[in-house]
């Protein structure tokens, strides 16, 4: 792994003040990620693993440390400022899919595009081929609500892909999801890893998901527990083959 | 630009999603709109009518009456006295007034045959038919002779001959007034309501004399008021001097006392009409300026709701990249765009209202280019105002809580 850090976390602590006690949410956390790993955070709930995501999402600021991005130090940064850097260098992939209701497939991955300024026709253009990506370009005048789960999640992969960011957040992307589906899904981000480079981070408290990152971070109390190099992660695609078919779900990948 | 062309669509898209409460909202903008504007119309539309029928007074007309004074030192109460040689010194010594009408009037009852009706009696001489623009559909005026002879003679107006007369011919036929019978020989051509709400037809007209000989005897010259005309319009001011100066040295009035009589003009009348219309208008406007802010409160109302509805939007919008500016804008727009739909259907229904009570009122109305401007520019301002506040909290979510709701 070459000496490139994306994100550099340097003594992190997040607090959230309650009406009668303070929320020791993160301490005193140091992580470095580098350019092109995928990365898992796992944790239950309550060990601060979404309040990291957050910060290093630039959703949150974090209350002591500092917080470099891409060599950027965004933990001062104005409001305005810290939208251009998700929109410039995140890419988000949430549990829930949080894609726009009543807005098709193509018209939500071009969204970052809208925010970013890009004419119309740039816009349609990148969003089809983010969709394509996905294999989702034959459903891009569809509703959130006339697609599957996995679909919809598909097409929030995609709309995270649209701005080709060096990043890509995952909060449990596969939370919402049967295996099979989460099996498709994860199959995909690997594959977008390995052959874009992307930077992947992914929280989840399923061992199982985590298994697919080549590194593993485990949270607990606010704290790393402990920080665990993967040489040979799960192959989702391979383990999505053995999968016992039940005719269901046929397989979508390439 | 582009982006506001974008939250421009967008706004349309999320109104459109929920017709019938936008329909609801727009609706009180509308009303204010409309009743703003229907107002405005309104207003320059009776003003329009009385003041041009003022003028059509005759603008350069000038009025004199007696006036009751406390002289200072003896504490008599007397009435002043205007004669008509009063009148005749005015037209002989004036030069900015052309004419002067003595006049006088009492409400009387005037019989003929077996009708009677109530009306206003009024002594005056022929000038009068001048100085206020009367014609005649039968018959015609005294003359000179009858005036010095006080003879027993009169001019109705339209309304007299109706209720005296119906359809007969009134010329040459007799009323009666208290004792005397007088004999018709004229009918004044109708002319209508006056400004001041009198019916300008229910009257009878005779020679000043022959009025104070009968209908109200008083001692010889005597009137209630003396109409004079200035020879310009622009004169009018010198000649309420002049006529001033001659009646002050005619009624040993002090230069510093209050004289025993007042001068009015035609302007002042005009004057005060205008005051009272000011009034009205700035009145009404506020009342209908009421339901415009009602309406404001409604889009705000709906704004607030919309946001709250779709906070989990806005957390999604954020986190792919929209700045504070972008959610401010997506919702400042949809409230402007909101009033401004209700402003123009406001302003569509007050001018189809216009047209209708022009048609019906026959009056012109104006609908002022500033008014529509106004209107609109209201209303697109309403949607501002009252749009700022929702727009600037949806603005200041907090990405992770509005991501979290559901």
């Amino acid at each position: 792994m070459s000496n490139d850090p994306i994100i550099e976390l340097v003594g992190v602590g997040k607090d959230y003040a309650t009406e009668a006690v303070v929320v020791r949410a993160l301490r005193n956390v140091d992580l470095t990620i580098e350019r092109g790993e995928f990365l898992a955070i796992v944790g239950q709930s309550g060990s601060g693993k979404s309040t990291m995501m957050n910060i290093i999402g630039c959703l949150d600021r974090p209350t002591r440390g500092r917080y470099l991005l891409d060599g950027i130090d965004v933990t001062e940064r104005s409001n305005d400022a810290r939208a251009i850097v998700r929109n410039r260098l995140i890419g988000f992939v949430f549990q829930g899919f949080n894609l726009l209701p009543r807005t098709t497939a193509l018209e939500n991955v071009e969204l970052p595009l809208v925010y970013r300024g890009v004419s119309s026709g740039d816009r349609k253009a990148r969003a089809i081929k983010a969709l394509s990506q996905v294999n989702l370009a034959d459903r891009m005048h569809h509703t959130p609500n006339q697609l599957s789960g996995g679909q919809q999640q598909r097409v929030a992969i995609a709309r995270a892909l649209v701005t080709e960011p060096p990043l890509l957040l995952a909060d449990e992307p596969t939370g919402n999801l049967d295996t099979r589906t989460s099996l498709e899904v994860l199959g995909l981000l690997q594959e977008l890893n390995r052959k874009s480079g992307i930077t992947i981070c992914l929280v989840t408290h399923e061992p199982d998901i985590a298994a697919c990152a080549s590194r593993v971070v485990q949270m607990r109390d606010g704290r790393i527990r402990s920080d665990t190099r993967n040489p040979q992660p799960l192959n989702a695609l391979a383990a999505l083959a053995e999968l016992p078919n039940d005719g269901e779900n046929a397989v979508v990948t390439q | 630009m582009k982006t506001l062309l974008a939250a421009l669509r967008l706004a349309l898209r999320a109104i459109w999603r929920s017709k019938l409460r936008a329909g609801l909202t727009v609706l009180g903008i509308l009303i204010g709109v409309a009743a703003v504007v229907i107002v405005v119309a309104l207003g320059t539309g009776v003003r329009q009518k009385v003041l041009g029928e003022i003028s059509s007074l005759g603008a350069n007309i000038i009025y004199v009456f007696p006036q009751a004074t406390n002289a200072s030192g003896a504490k008599q109460k007397e009435t002043g006295k205007l004669t008509e040689s009063d009148g005749a010194a005015i037209v002989k010594e004036a030069t900015s007034v052309a004419e002067v009408t003595p006049f006088s009037s009492l409400s009387a009852q005037v019989v003929a045959e077996d009708k009677n009706a109530a009306t206003q009696v009024m002594g005056t001489t022929r000038s009068y038919w001048r100085v206020r623009d009367y014609k005649f559909v039968a018959g015609d005026s005294w003359t000179d002779t009858d005036e010095l002879l006080k003879a027993k003679v009169c001019v109705i107006g339209d309304t007299v001959r109706e209720n005296l007369f119906g359809n007969t011919d009134a010329v040459g036929k007799y009323v009666r007034i208290g004792r005397y019978p007088y004999r018709v020989i004229g009918v004044l051509a109708k002319k209508g309501q006056s400004p001041f709400g009198e019916d300008q037809d229910d009257r009878l007209l005779m020679p000043i004399g022959s009025f104070r000989a009968r209908v109200l005897p008083t001692s010889p010259g005597r009137i209630q008021m003396l109409m004079a005309s200035a020879t310009d319009e622009r004169t009018v001011d010198r000649a309420v001097q002049q006529i001033e100066l001659i009646l002050r040295q005619r009624h040993n009035v002090d230069p510093d006392d209050e004289p025993d009589f007042v001068i009015r003009t035609q302007a002042e009348f005009r004057k005060s009409q205008e005051q009272i219309f000011d009034s009205l208008q700035v009145l009404l406007s506020s009342i209908a300026a009421v339901s415009l802010l009602v309406g404001g409160i409604g889009v705000m109302n709906i704004m607030l709701v919309s946001v709250r509805e779709r906070t989990r939007e806005i957390g999604i919008r954020m986190a792919i990249g929209a700045g504070e500016g972008d959610i401010m804008t997506q919702f400042l727009v949809e409230a402007v765009v909101l009033s401004l739909i209700g402003g123009l259907l406001g302003l569509t229904i007050g001018v189809a209202v216009i047209a209708v009570l022009t048609q019906a009122l026959g009056w012109t109305m104006d609908l002022p280019v500033e008014a529509i401007v106004a209107a609109l520019g209201t209303s697109g301002g309403i949607g501002i105002v009252f749009g700022f506040f929702p727009a600037r909290s949806a603005a200041r979510l907090d990405p992770i809580v509005a991501l979290r709701t559901d």
